[in-house]
């Protein structure tokens, strides 16, 4: 498992290549690429700032890819979350999953974003035309996660 | 002593992000510390009168607001999460 909290960006492909030749047993690599978008409720967004926790930021990451451990049989994962300044079309987050089969990758990487998205402490700062705004958590994303408990 | 931390809006609305607190003897949950903090002040009672969600941890694990407080921990608070 690899988790970085990072400003610079990344390379996906490279990423991928690094993941997917640990072992000749993964048949599988799922990779999931955040974006920034340019509009958010309804308001055109310049630019944002990612804040985080550092310290807890690294070992929350870890323990959520430590459940999606215990829940699948995965070969390997590599979680990377920028922080700081980020302008549309950045990307924010990547999440990897190497697996032997195609299932256990796709679930566990929902798995691991839905609680990335409700429990990694980064918060979302937004420039828009109104000035600045820290972004709101929303139910949905906290009903994503609930689906995995039940 | 433990020390607090605070981030994102809280911070903001607070001009700082680290202080260190001396613990009285009734304050040891994450619900007293919140009720003792709200004591202090206008901006301190909009943020911790209840009607906002703050969230807390404890030296960096998620925790409710019936977790145990003791000396030496790091204690955070920050609004609900928003990364990904």
């Amino acid at each position: 498992m690899t988790v970085r909290v990072q400003t610079e960006d990344f390379d996906v492909g490279a990423e991928i290549n690094d993941l997917r030749r640990i072992s000749p047993n993964i048949g599988a690599v799922v990779s999931f690429v955040g974006q920034v978008r340019d509009l958010n409720d309804g308001d055109n967004v310049a630019a944002m700032t990612l804040e985080h926790y550092p310290g807890m930021t690294e070992k929350s990451l870890a323990g959520i890819v430590e459940q999606a451990q215990g829940r699948w049989p995965i070969a390997n994962v590599l979680v990377i979350h920028r922080v700081g300044e980020l302008r549309p079309l950045d990307q924010i987050v990547l999440v990897l999953v190497a697996s032997t089969h195609r299932k256990d990758a796709f679930a566990a990487c929902e798995f691991i974003m839905d609680y990335l998205k409700t429990e990694a402490p980064f918060w979302k700062k937004e420039q828009t035309p109104d000035g600045e705004r820290w972004v709101e958590a929303k139910d949905s994303d906290d009903q994503a996660r609930s689906r995995w408990q039940q | 002593m433990i020390t607090v931390l605070y981030f994102a809006r809280l911070k903001e609305s607070l001009n700082y992000s680290t202080e260190e607190i001396d613990l009285p003897a009734d304050v040891n949950s994450i619900a007293a510390l919140k009720l003792h903090l709200a004591k202090r002040g206008e901006a301190w009672a909009n943020l911790f009168n209840g009607k906002q969600t703050i969230r807390a941890a404890i030296n960096h694990a998620l925790v409710e607001n019936d977790a145990v407080i003791k000396n030496g921990d790091e204690v955070a608070f920050f609004p609900p999460v928003t990364g990904g």
